[in-house]
């Protein structure tokens, strides 16, 4: 089938089988390789893009649901070699180690600043409560994040 | 203005941001599944859905016809060329017995999810397809899975070695020369002293590491080049070509960005060997991505131990012996170090204390399970968690305040160097100053007087208080020690520097890290110690191509061995500019001081930067007579001892007795892991270390049923917590410099692992203690706390009254 | 992992989803949010040959006033279900319920109506819209049909929906003014509901003059507590009352029994979640 989407501001017209993922989409087809898979049954969240603004896991979409939609990944956040906020509080409050969660953990985190601008340190962890990360033990994102939304009320 | 002093000194000990990060933050990264060649194939495995069985037929040709197809390959197919068996380099003792391990069955599959066929296709997705086509028809066999069941012998799952039993390791104080007779000490303290007999079980846990596995192999060109998410590229390439009978010199191996390990990557897996065996096959580009389904049930998992506890001590709390009697579950087939990770804790069970006897005995059990190897801590963790635990329940015992029962085993900080009864040689540690930091951190006191007032109460949510006062052997791992274990390996680490003519400086080293963030840390090490700007260094890792030698990261060893190698080096680095220096500034070499990067002459202002003489060398127009024109220079360290973090962790939990939930409410560490380089990375470090020991405690439990089958064979069951699901922590430090190499180092990857498991069930424990409770198993879920606490009313409630209370 | 192939369509109407439905093919599933269903494709636990998708169909989404209750379109999300005004108002539990269900990602995506057709013993929609006496509005080539909540659950994973049939919008009477609580138990936050117990109450002058209280994963459909309420009425809320009424919530339940607790752990818990989730509804 047909599809075309915009993907980080560009527009993509391909054709793809029903069954293809809106992941493996990205990451076969347009090209985003920075958006990853981790699991397959929608718990680990590393997969987390932006469709239409909200957060969803990539691979839990069919590419033909996101037909006509916009999707933004991870790699349309830097612009001209600037790190997008939650970039830049992620890398200062070394909250990521391996790094393989981090591209939905940040898609995540800004999607729940977006909702909740000023939350608590609980709001937060609630927030990213379909995200997983094996290496940080979540501490340092927590504080990228509130560091995030320090920022941004001062 | 910061000057270039002012910058060294301030180099060690700096919260540095990582250089490694910006790839990882912008999605450019270089994951092995991210990996596309021209004519690239990809592989599908079909997996076998019976735990125990004779493969009595497969039936391949509707996979070979459906669209896509390149090739379908069986274990009979590829069995020469895959080789006899996957290797076990550690055989712990002269008669352990073991069945052969093909990566693709051949005759037998042992496990469900062993992989007994393989699709090449032109896409991922054609593969799939044609998998579910193969036909594979079984003879099933009795299905043992239970650790106890397969240690009774009564279904030999391997019948070639006529026993499940693998192998029994022994070590006995009294027979090493360290310590006095355990029996004899127990046989004395039943009489006047008190004995405490427990049996814990360590469950079965997934590393879980969050990229899944993949692999790719290029075998076009003369040299044949393997991607791996793997920990250990060096290892694996020996390994590959001693098994396949391929030239060393004919393969690459490349550890691209790796998304963590936790052990669970330290292994050569099936899925390597037969994606290399079919591409070469083919002739063409391979690849393999594993799911998580198929991570979960293929991938090596670790613990899975029982352990029956003997703890001898007098009234006063003074421990004088220690029984360890391990079974340790192998599952069918013994991966690269399985049979090793239980005797790697055998030297920890004393810990930090002053045992006077000490006995390990070790039994490793086949099972029809995935194979068990390395996870995070490998044997240490479970060590610490029987000491630990008895500990509390030899307080609990006697009466006394744990913290001060512990204190008066321990080492006292004046008593180092301190051989142990396991006959490690302990090189420093201060116990009394991280446990009164941390107690001091935690509010200690105030917890206690509130743990009083709920239970004075009757509080349905009562507060415990869980301590944990650990050790742990880093830096695996001196080559001797290894040769005295009969480990297949040295333990050695390389490094090398490349003195580049505009100033740069690459470091090739040969361990691998995969997230804790060594380009920064050693970068820090090679700006202070070489004098050249942090931004200069790159350091360069994970490709045999690149990085000849090396034996990758595991066992807390890159900073502590690795580490010290890239000094060794730099120190080599230095001695070889001296001369060329001399030489420019017209001086005696003697007369030349090195500091900040610049040989000085004594007693003048004249001097040469090291990035001079590397453009010096570079141009060689004008070097001494006899000198080669290179400051590069490479070493290779092999530690004289192991390394000894350690540290005290004190956890407080709230435990609701209606429901039996544990909250975490504080968890402090303080941990001494010696001179810190970045206490940034540092901490990261610890609160990834936690989050697994408290999702061991609290989370993590790999099932089997009767049949075999991995009841917990997603993320829908097999349960990591989230951010939502654990508490923030409080970490500090103490730093008492290492005495066994130059930069005082001693790691600190596993610490946080290895401390917390007993520390979270240890405040359980001690929640629910008053109302009759000595144990609740892991992972401490609700219903087995719940169950803990109601099982001790009915006893209490079926005990004759002894009087008035 | 890739799901086995499949037909696909995606209707911009009820009706073409219904020719759809008929169109004669093997296995046909429907797909709302998607959010249960791919998992289990990808997974191969299932292989349709045709997915209809319900995602381009407007008039399926959102919430409406209908007199003396509410109507919300069977693709109204999770989290459309969270923040909507009329819900908050009317059916307060609702929301209480909906923000529980997964991980924010999963409520962007995941509906309402597809929750209650999917119907999982341990989702948590299905308790919710029954202690609300919800009414499902479903639709088939034979015209609009309304079945109580009560009748919808038939089985494990099985609705009073038929095969050629849609559940298009769920009718909620209004509860104004009612106090609303979702208690949910897990282990781990986007884990799924060990046991929930859904409870909406109307207090009238310092006592309870009316309760709904429903399970989940108490048995394989969720589980109406009409003793607790029966109990309940006419007392005031407070902590005996409520620990008395709420002793009776397991009666006549069947709950499953797995690594995350046994039969006998779940009527335990049902008892205090419920004495819980009411004190809580009672503010």
């Amino acid at each position: 089938m047909k599809v075309s989407m915009v993907v980080d501001g560009v527009r993509y017209s391909d054709d793809v089988e029903p069954r293809t993922l809106l992941v493996h989409y990205l990451r076969e087809q347009v090209g985003k390789t920075g958006t990853v898979v981790g699991c397959d049954t929608s718990n680990c969240g590393a997969c987390t893009v932006h469709l239409d603004g909200r957060s969803v896991k990539s691979c839990s979409v069919l590419a033909v649901q996101a037909d006509g939609h916009e999707v933004d990944t991870i790699e349309g956040l830097a612009s001209d070699g600037v790190l997008h906020p939650m970039q830049q509080a992620f890398h200062e409050n070394h909250a990521l180690q391996c790094g393989y969660c981090t591209p939905g953990m940040i898609m995540q985190s800004i999607d729940l600043l977006k909702e909740n601008p000023h939350p608590t340190e609980q709001e937060v962890r609630e927030g990213l409560e379909g995200n997983l990360c094996r290496c940080t033990g979540y501490q340092n994102i927590v504080k990228a994040v509130l560091s995030v939304a320090e920022a941004s009320s001062s | 203005m910061t000057t270039t002093a002012d910058r060294r000194s301030a180099e060690i000990g700096a919260p540095r941001t990582r250089k490694e990060d910006r790839h990882l933050l912008t999605g450019r990264t270089r994951w092995t599944a991210n990996i596309t060649l021209p004519g690239m194939l990809h592989l599908a495995m079909v997996r076998s859905t019976v735990a125990h069985a004779r493969i009595t037929g497969i039936d391949t040709s509707a996979a070979k016809r459906a669209p896509g197809v390149a090739g379908v390959f069986t274990g009979t197919e590829i069995a020469d060329a895959q080789g006899a068996s996957l290797p076990c380099v550690w055989p712990v003792t002269p008669d352990q017995v073991a069945p052969p391990h093909p990566a693709m069955a051949v005759e037998t599959v042992n496990f469900l999810g062993e992989i007994v066929a393989c699709v090449a296709a032109r896409s991922a997705t054609e593969a799939r397809d044609a998998a579910e086509l193969v036909d594979v028809e079984y003879g099933e066999l009795p299905v043992v899975t239970d650790l106890a069941v397969a240690a009774a012998d009564q279904e030999v799952i391997h019948p070639d070695l006529g026993t499940n039993r693998s192998a029994h390791w022994v070590f006995d104080s009294a027979a090493a020369g360290t310590g006095g007779d355990v029996d004899s000490a127990i046989s004395a303290a039943r009489e006047s002293g008190v004995v405490v007999e427990r049996t814990y079980r360590q469950q079965r846990v997934i590393p879980a590491f969050m990229e899944p596995r993949s692999v790719a192999v290029d075998p076009t060109g003369e040299q044949t080049t393997v991607w791996s998410s793997t920990q250990i590229p060096h290892i694996l390439k020996l390994i590959l070509a001693m098994t396949t009978g391929l030239p060393e010199s004919k393969l690459r191996v490349v550890a691209p960005d790796v998304g963590g390990g936790f052990g669970g990557k330290l292994e050569v897996t099936p899925e390597e060997m037969i994606t290399l065996v079919v591409a070469g096959r083919l002739g063409k580009p391979c690849a393999y991505a594993e799911t998580r389904s198929e991570s979960l049930m293929g991938a090596h998992h670790g613990r899975d131990q029982i352990q029956k506890l003997t703890l001898a001590a007098t009234r006063d709390g003074t421990v004088t012996a220690f029984k360890v009697e391990l079974t340790a579950n192998m599952g069918a087939y013994l991966g690269l170090t399985t049979p090793g990770i239980p005797i790697l804790g055998a030297f920890m069970y004393n810990a930090i204390y002053k045992f006077p006897a000490y006995r390990f005995t070790c039994d490793n059990v086949f099972t029809n399970t995935v194979w068990t190897d390395a996870y995070r801590g490998a044997g240490r963790p479970e060590a610490t968690f029987a000491i630990e635990r008895m500990m509390d329940e030899l307080a609990a015992e006697l009466d006394l305040e744990p913290l001060a029962l512990r204190e008066k085993n321990w080492i006292r900080h004046e008593e180092f160097p301190f051989t142990t009864v396991a006959g490690m040689e302990y090189d420093s540690g201060n116990y009394e100053a991280a446990t009164a930091k941390a107690r001091d951190l935690f509010g200690y006191d105030d917890l206690r007087a509130e743990q009083a007032k709920r239970r004075a109460d009757g509080d349905p949510v009562q507060l415990g208080i869980g301590i944990s006062t650990y050790t742990e052997m880093c830096g695996l791992a001196p080559s001797r020690v290894l040769g005295a274990l009969s480990f297949g390996s040295g333990g050695w680490e390389h490094a090398s520097i490349r003195m580049l003519p505009t100033g740069k400086v690459e470091v090739v080293a040969g361990v691998s890290p995969h997230g804790q963030g060594h380009e920064t840390s050693w970068s820090q090490i090679v700006a202070d110690r070489l004098g050249v700007p942090f931004e200069d260094v790159e350091i360069l890792h994970g490709d045999t191509g690149v990085s000849a030698r090396g034996l990758d990261t595991y066992g807390s060893r890159t900073l502590v061995v690795g580490g010290i190698a890239v000094v060794k080096a730099i120190d080599k680095v230095i001695e070889k500019a001296r001369p060329i220096a001399a030489h420019l500034l017209e001086a005696d070499p003697d007369d030349l001081e090195f500091a900040n990067g610049t040989f000085t002459v004594k007693g003048t202002g004249k001097g040469k930067h090291i990035s001079e003489l590397a453009l010096a060398v570079f141009l060689a127009h004008d070097l001494p007579d006899g000198v080669e024109a290179s400051l590069d220079a490479e070493a290779t360290f092999d530690p004289a001892n192991f390394s000894f973090p350690h540290g005290t962790h004190l956890c407080a939990v709230e435990v609701d007795t209606e429901t039996g939930r544990t909250t975490i409410r504080r968890y402090v560490a303080v941990d001494d892991c010696g001179v810190v380089v970045n206490p940034m990375l540092v901490d990261g470090q610890v609160h990834g270390g936690l989050a697994q020991g408290i999702s061991q405690a609290l989370f993590e439990e790999a099932l089997y049923d009767e049949n075999g089958t991995l009841v917990t064979g997603s993320f829908v069951d097999y349960l990591l917590p989230s951010a939502a699901d654990l508490p923030s922590y409080l970490t500090d430090r103490t730093e008492t410099p290492a005495t066994s190499n130059p930069l005082g180092v001693k790691g600190v990857g596993e610490a946080g692992t290895i401390a917390a498991t007993p520390c979270v069930v240890n405040a359980i424990v001690d929640a629910v203690r008053h109302l009759g409770v000595d144990d609740v198993p892991m992972p401490c879920t609700p219903q087995r706390v719940w169950a803990a606490i109601d099982q001790a009313r009915e006893r209490s409630a079926a005990r004759p009254s002894g009087g008035a209370q | 992992m890739i799901p086995a192939a499949f037909d696909y369509q995606a209707p911009d109407t009820v009706a073409d989803a219904l020719a759809a439905l008929s169109s004669g093919a093997d296995e046909v599933k429907v797909l709302a949010g998607g959010q249960s269903l791919i998992p289990v494709l990808r997974l191969r636990m299932a292989a349709p040959s045709l997915i209809v998708d319900l995602g381009r169909i407007p008039e399926l989404s959102g919430v409406s006033d209908d007199g003396d209750a509410i109507m919300i379109g069977a693709m109204t999300t999770h989290d459309q279900v969270t923040h909507d005004p009329l819900i908050a108002e009317h059916a307060a539990l609702l929301a209480r319920a909906a923000e529980t269900v997964a991980d924010p990602q999963v409520r962007h995506l995941g509906t309402f109506g597809g929750s209650l057709a999917h119907a999982d013993p341990a989702g948590d929609m299905p308790a919710a819209a029954l202690a609300l006496n919800a009414e499902m509005m479903i639709t088939g080539s034979q015209g609009e049909r309304t079945v109580a909540a009560k009748d919808f659950f038939v089985g494990l994973f099985e609705t009073a929906v038929g095969e050629d049939e849609i559940l298009t919008s769920i009718r909620v009477p209004k509860h104004t003014g009612w106090g609303s609580h979702y208690e949910k138990f897990n282990r781990v936050a986007q884990q799924w509901s060990i046991v929930g117990v859904a409870a909406t109450l109307r207090l009238d002058g310092g006592t309870i003059a009316e309760a709904g209280i429903a399970l989940t994963n108490m048995g394989l459909t969720p589980i109406r507590a009409s003793a607790v309420e029966q109990a309940l009425v006419g007392r005031p809320p407070n902590e005996d009352a409520v620990r008395q009424a709420a002793e009776q919530a397991a009666a006549g339940t069947h709950p499953p029994s797995d690594a995350n607790g046994d039969a006998d752990y779940r009527r335990h818990l049902a008892a205090v979640l419920t004495r819980r989730a009411v004190l809580a509804a009672a503010g």
